[in-house]
């Protein structure tokens, strides 16, 4: 029969057979099929789509800060792995506990913390950290609240600066009031400032002008101060010698305190109609103009001595080169460690960094300057021995004679 | 075209100051007057717009961009007359009878800096700096820095003669600086060499195209 049939419809017994199996098969199997990548689709959706929210929310008003700010942490979401699977975290702040919940910043995954700057100060604020997933789903964490930012008008961080600067200040009281009783204080030579006599003298002989430079930077450098202190006591040589003095500036507020010193010093030389106030000008702030401004005056007034003291920067080399080509003494005194070669190489004599600042007191000799410079010394001292100190207490620590090393605390700020 | 014409004028512009190295002459005087008076001029208008306009001018005339206030806004715009009217009373130095009151403004100006720069200037050049080198004496790295450390502060200690053990300690503090400016030194002239090949392209590739 099968036989029969199969010819008469073209198909042979055994491929009906097959065709009925398959069906068969395809029958049951086919839902399983279905099911399972259903079920593989749902799984992987719940992946993307669920995350741990962040746990153990807590915020604190920022410490030894100016106010406005606090500090949010949290501890990652425990999907929070690296993977991707959380993409990172989003602060959100409110007055209120339930409602209002603004966004206020985001980080990355893998950070705990974050510090939200715009706060108003002594208001009650509540937080709540999201994770977010893959697709930038949010899950939140518990509220947290009320926390208050709040200014502190004392880094207790910075303790350690404070006493080191009444050290400091008392140690210059203390000798600033010795110099003024009368108790001599003694400094060693410096060769630099022994020269500057004589290179004003020599200006004087040959009937040039001196040209001081005090640097590009503004008053607000330490250089700078000191060396406009320099300048009033060259001020007064030149005054009494009766020396034509030019001074270049860079910067408009230098030039009027500079202009004051050496109208000052003029006027304490007992020669204050020999000042002349253009001689102390504003040339321009261009850091290269300025070189191209000098190195003119140079050439062309040949100063015989020009003193470089103040703050310098790449101009240094151009201003000593041009300087020695004329044949002018030069006296550099700088603090810029990176400068101080070129001036070295190229002047007669070049007052290192804190020379510079020992110049004031040791060309004028006066008892404010001397005992500041004496106070300074002691402060020196004192830095000293408790780098002795703190160099035998990582030693010790390093060796495993003492657990921790004491001095850090000494020596960290905030 | 234009980029031709400026080009060419920067050219010469550097060519003239480059003449500088043999001599004095017309045309480093020319660049020279040039680049002083245009920096000059160039740095009045950014000292207005940086500094004036947006702590005086702003903040007293109550400036807005927008609906914005810039500035201090509205409710503390007296606090910038302050520094103002300090900074107007520098020109009483024109007028030889009030001269005296511009030495206010300076003083507060100096002393301010100076009182506002010794607390950082402990923290970052002393505090810190005494912390990161008190190091364990347990390589030799550390021993050379911590000798050569004590041997330059003793070179900047003036009360005492350099003589005897401070003497000694003082000369390795002056070798250390050597070294230390001798390294400074190749370094920065290396830098230079940069800037001058900057220059020497432009002339010879953007101005006149031969590399």
């Amino acid at each position: 029969m099968l036989g029969d049939r199969g010819q008469s419809g073209g198909i042979r017994p055994w491929t009906g057979f097959v065709a009925l199996s398959v069906a068969v098969a395809a029958l049951f199997l086919c839902p399983v099929a279905v099911s399972a990548q259903e079920e593989v689709e749902a799984v992987e959706q719940d992946t993307l789509l669920l995350v741990a929210a962040p746990t153990g929310l807590s915020a604190i008003d920022t410490p030894n800060d100016r106010g406005s700010s606090i500090n949010v942490t949290w501890e990652l979401s425990s999907d929070d792995n690296g993977d991707g699977i959380v993409a990172g975290y989003e602060v959100f702040r409110s007055a209120h506990p339930e409602t209002g919940f603004a966004f206020v910043g985001r980080v990355p995954f893998g950070v705990t913390e974050y510090r939200d700057s715009s706060v108003d100060n002594r208001a009650p604020t509540y937080y709540r950290v999201a994770a977010l997933g893959a697709d930038e789903s949010p899950f939140f964490s518990g509220t947290f609240g009320p926390v208050e930012a709040s200014i502190q008008w004392f880094n207790r961080s910075r303790l350690n600066a404070l006493v080191a600067v009444i050290i400091f200040v008392v140690s210059i009281l203390y000798f600033v009031n010795a110099a003024k009783s009368g108790k001599k204080l003694f400094i060693r030579r410096l060769a630099g400032l022994d020269e500057m006599d004589n290179a004003v003298g020599r200006a004087t002989e040959m009937g040039k002008p001196i040209l001081f430079i005090s640097g590009l930077s503004s008053v607000s450098d330490v250089a700078t101060i000191a060396a406009i202190n320099i300048l009033g006591e060259v001020a007064k040589k030149t005054a009494e010698y009766n020396t034509k003095l030019i001074v270049p500036c860079a910067d408009p507020i230098v030039m009027a305190v500079e202009q004051e010193v050496v109208k000052e010093a003029y006027a304490k030389a007992g020669r204050p109609d020999a000042y002349n106030e253009d001689d102390v000008f504003y040339l321009t702030r261009s850091q290269f103009a300025y070189v191209a401004g000098v190195n003119g005056i140079m050439v062309r007034q040949r100063p015989a001595t020009i003193l470089y003291m103040g703050m310098f920067y790449a101009e240094s080399l151009v201003l000593a080169e041009t300087g020695s080509s004329i044949g002018a003494i030069q006296i550099a005194g700088t603090d810029a460690v990176t400068q101080l070669p070129f001036f070295i190489t190229s002047c007669d004599y070049t007052l290192i960094g804190e020379e510079l600042y020992a110049a004031s007191a040791y060309l004028s000799r006066e008892p404010i300057l001397l005992g500041g410079l004496k106070g300074q010394d002691m402060f020196k001292l004192i830095t000293v021995v408790f780098l002795v100190v703190g160099v035998i207490a990582a030693t010790l620590t390093a060796t495993g004679v003492i657990e921790s090393n004491f001095m850090l605390a000494v020596f960290a700020t905030g | 075209m234009a980029t031709i014409i400026w080009t060419t004028i920067g050219a010469i512009l550097t060519l003239s100051v480059y003449s500088f190295l043999y001599k004095d002459n017309p045309f480093y005087k020319f660049a020279e007057h040039l680049v002083v008076g245009i920096s000059a001029g160039y740095y009045l208008v950014i000292y207005y717009f940086n500094f004036i306009q947006p702590n005086v001018v702003a903040p007293v005339f109550l400036l807005r961009i927008g609906n914005e206030a810039i500035g201090l806004g509205s409710s503390m715009w007296w606090l910038a007359l302050i520094p103002g009217i300090l900074g107007l009373l520098l020109y009483t130095r024109f007028f030889p009878k009030f001269g005296w009151v511009g030495r206010w403004s300076l003083g507060i100006y100096v002393g301010g800096y100076a009182g506002l720069g010794l607390s950082p200037i402990m923290q970052a050049r002393v505090l810190n700096q005494i912390g990161a080198n008190a190091l364990p004496l347990t390589s030799i790295t550390n021993v050379f820095l911590i000798v050569g450390l004590l041997g330059t502060l003793t070179y900047f200690f003036f009360s005492m003669k350099h003589k005897g053990v401070l003497g000694v300690l003082a000369r390795v503090g002056i070798v250390f600086l050597m070294v230390g400016f001798g390294a400074s030194f190749g370094y920065t002239v290396m830098s230079r060499v940069s800037l001058l090949i900057g220059r020497v392209s432009f002339l010879l590739h953007d101005w006149l195209h031969l590399i």
